[in-house]
């Protein structure tokens, strides 16, 4: 056995952070993590040098989205600290396993209001799945394999660590210790179950094959449980039909006959549609989200719920499950299908070929749709996106920002394959997509990878592709500017009475094309369509440095389908094209259901006269 | 209006014994704006966790969200939740009493009554201090006895509780 070696707390966490294969790190240093940056120059790992906090940790996120594996990003205290609490609140929302290591200042320091000190313990606490402040320097080595075991297990999240700057301090005699790795984490009070019950996945099963009009709701923990495989396997089993959200885009063949779309707040009208006709929803790795139902009191009125969820926290939180299965979507997917076997197989299926045949209607009546260019006019943005689409790698990892943009992309791209798509879902940060973008890239550097960004959004975040430059991550932006914050004007045309408030940006200002270029970027600008091809086409042929490419879009586009926030989505508005024969047909539904309703109030008439003759 | 509500649910939690984990409790509870009623933390026979209980007044389905959200707590271990009619529950209650000459022998009668202890007496200056312990419930009554002659301080420590023998309770486990 060779003698234990001992490392000063900044040698040890390096070390650690090598035992647990990472192998980029995003970061930038500062005052108390100083000590830590000396021995990374000699590390087995990458360090890529950001140029402001928040983009470490949207590239930690974006590594992860795009790799599987946990994203790391190491800032210093105070500002630093604070200025990562974005990332930190979108990683945890939208369950990005994510490790976080902040400096703090020196234990006796600590509370005294010293130079950039804030509690980032206390800030963080209800945006992490777990944080430490790391007391002595000994502990490093454990606390770091706590971390990463609890950001990448169960309900992945992220974890910060918080390091005093005393315990990393090479001069502290104190700071050293013999590095000890221990091999399982310490955690009484941890343990996620994986495996459901064999009792619910039967009850689940029992209900599957009875459903006469079933919808699959997926959402991102099928993606986090690695199951895609296992879905389409499922599906394909009973032919039920599959919506997939916001944050499960590509984990369902957006190509698939049984693939309705994304549902929700601007989901395809089928998707919604279905689900609010649905008799069974198998809500798997969804959370019921705001966003996705609508007014909860009105969402899937007729459905029986199937949630399966691997957080128990998230049954019953907005709808009361008939059957709650408590586990990984993956794993329960698997038992699903050998008690389908169980059960007597599809054969014992009710025959669902009814809803089939509806949902391929609504389907054909009401796709997505948008009027193309008037001539003369600027750029459509599905257009755009439809365009770009076609003309990348179909393996094309796409990022997006937050706003109109981000829903034209989910709407007209063609997910077909699963981790192709990443964006800021549940917490809508706004710059996300750029520096989300280049930490794919660099944990999938043979990937072809776009970020679709808004106006609003580029000029948030904008200066990380100076950090894609230096340390040559040649991402690809399509920056969609319509000169406005385009869904905050959509909102105020369609719920304020068309008073517009605070959205314009400027057409011209700034100018991107030389930003972009001063920034180490190849930068074009197209504003008619006939350019478009060719322009994309001289963007995906560049690789030895970022791209920016911006695509002049018209003003005044909304995005379609919609449902209002609040509203029911059996209210859902489609394309204005689209609108009125919707409308007819609500009309009549209503009619017709008005006019069994006063039948069956006759009749009741009927037999309580009857009664009384009698 | 009586301060120990039947429907407030008790939550007993085993919890790691490390700075921060009544700070992570506490926040939980607050952010989904539901009030604690009383709180009470000690360490148990093991070093390694301590004992929280919580009084709380939710309704049942937050409940049910607020012990879920709970144990997702990376520090937590046990919850249990005891229903007021299956616990055995107590607090204690120290009072700085002041009285007269006159209704001294009252004071005393109400004393004798609950079960009291006397831990201080100043006959000079007409004021003692008296610790109680009890339900909740008795508590409450008693400290109404008390005001009738003039209670100067009163601390409370907050209910424990247990299970009542051979009943049994929920309990979330980590393992």
């Amino acid at each position: 056995m060779t003698a234990p070696e001992r490392l000063n707390g900044a040698q040890a966490l390096i070390k650690s952070l090598e035992l647990e294969g990472v192998e980029v790190v995003f970061g930038y240093p500062g005052g108390a993590i100083l000590p830590v940056y000396d021995p990374l120059i000699d590390a087995k790992l990458r360090h890529v040098l950001v140029r402001h906090e928040q983009g470490a940790g949207h590239m930690a996120e974006g590594y992860a989205h795009a790799t599987g594996k946990p994203g790391v990003c190491m800032v210093t205290s105070g500002p630093a600290a604070t200025n990562i609490v974005t990332p930190l609140a979108d990683a945890m929302l939208d369950s990005v396993p994510m490790v976080c290591i902040t400096g703090q200042v020196s234990l006796s320091a600590i509370g005294t209001d010293a130079f950039q000190e804030c509690d980032t313990t206390g800030i963080t606490r209800s945006i992490t799945k777990h944080n430490y402040l790391v007391t002595r320097a000994e502990d490093i080595p454990g606390v770091i394999r706590e971390a990463f075991h609890l950001a990448t297990t169960g309900r992945p999240g992220p974890v910060l660590v918080d390091i005093p700057k005393n315990l990393v301090d090479a001069n502290n005699p104190e700071a050293y210790f013999d590095f000890v790795w221990p091999e399982v984490p310490e955690l009484p009070g941890y343990n996620p179950i994986l495996t459901p019950g064999d009792e619910v996945i039967a009850d689940a099963v029992t209900l599957m094959l009875q459903a006469e009009r079933p919808v699959l709701y997926v959402g991102g923990g099928v993606l986090k449980a690695r199951g895609a495989a296992v879905l389409l396997e499922l599906a394909e089993l009973l032919s039920m039909p599959v919506v997939t959200t916001l944050m499960a885009r590509g984990a369902f063949p957006d190509s698939h006959e049984l693939c309705l779309g994304m549902p929700g707040m601007h989901g395809q009208f089928t998707a919604i549609n279905a689900i609010q006709e649905s008799d069974l929803l198998i809500a798997m790795g969804s959370r019921f989200d705001d966003r996705v139902t609508g007014k909860v009191s009105t969402f899937a009125p007729h459905a029986k719920v199937i949630h399966v969820d691997i957080d128990p926290a998230e049954h019953g939180k907005v709808r009361v499950p008939q059957v709650a299965v408590a586990g990984d979507c993956r794993i329960s997917m698997e038992l699903m299908i050998k008690e389908i076997a169980k059960q007597g197989g599809p054969e014992n299926q009710v025959d669902i070929t009814p809803w089939r045949q509806q949902v391929s209607g609504w389907q054909e009546k009401y796709p997505l749709t948008y009027q193309q260019s008037k001539a003369g006019e600027l750029l459509k943005p599905q257009h755009v996106i439809e365009r770009l689409r076609d003309l990348s790698p179909e393996d094309t990892i796409v990022c997006s920002g937050v706003g109109q943009h981000q829903m034209f992309t989910s709407q007209y791209w063609k997910f077909d394959h699963p981790y192709t798509w990443i964006n800021s879902g549940g917490l809508g940060t706004m710059g996300f997509s750029i520096p989300a973008a280049i930490g794919a890239k660099a944990g999938m550097p043979n990937r072809m990878v776009w970020a679709v960004d808004g106006d609003g959004c580029f000029q948030m975040t904008a200066q990380e592709l100076i950090t894609a430059a230096i340390e040559k991550i040649p991402i690809k932006v399509a920056l969609m500017n319509n000169s406005n914050l385009g869904m905050v004007r959509q909102w105020q045309e369609m719920f304020y009475g068309e008073r517009f408030s605070e959205i314009h940006l400027g057409r011209d200002l700034p100018n991107y094309v030389m930003w972009a270029e001063s920034m180490g970027c190849a930068a074009f600008r197209v504003d008619d369509p006939s350019e478009l091809d060719e322009v994309i086409e001289a963007a995906n042929a560049i690789n030895d440095r970022p791209v920016v490419v911006e695509f002049r879009c018209v003003e005044d586009e909304n995005v379609f389908p919609m449902v209002s926030a609040g509203a029911s989505n059996s209210d859902a508005l489609v394309d204005p094209s689209q609108q009125a024969m919707l409308d007819a047909e609500r009309a009549a539904k209503a009619e017709s259901s008005r006019q069994t309703a006063s039948a069956s109030a006759d009749s009741v008439l009927a037999d309580s006269n009857e009664g009384v003759s009698s | 209006m009586n301060r120990t509500d039947l429907q407030h649910h008790t939550l007993i939690l085993l919890v790691e014994n490390r700075a921060g984990v009544l700070a992570r409790v506490t926040d939980l509870i607050a952010r989904r704006g539901y009030n604690i009623i009383s709180l009470a933390v000690a360490p148990t026979n093991d070093e390694r966790f301590s004992r929280i209980t919580i009084v709380v007044n939710v309704d049942l389905a937050p409940m049910e969200q607020i012990v879920k959200q709970l144990f997702k707590l990376i520090n937590v271990i046990e919850i249990a939740e005891v229903p007021a009619s299956d616990a055995v529950s107590r607090e204690l209650m120290l009072a700085k009493v002041s009285f007269t000459a006159d209704n001294l022998s009252d004071l005393e009668s109400v004393m004798a009554g609950a079960s009291v202890h006397v831990l201080e007496l100043e006959r000079s200056k007409d004021r003692l201090i008296l610790s109680a312990g009890g339900s909740s419930a008795n508590i409450d009554e008693l400290e109404d006895q008390l005001g009738v002659f003039g209670i100067m301080d009163v601390q409370r420590t907050g209910q424990i509780a247990l299970p009542q023998l051979g009943h049994s309770v929920p309990i979330m486990r980590a393992r």
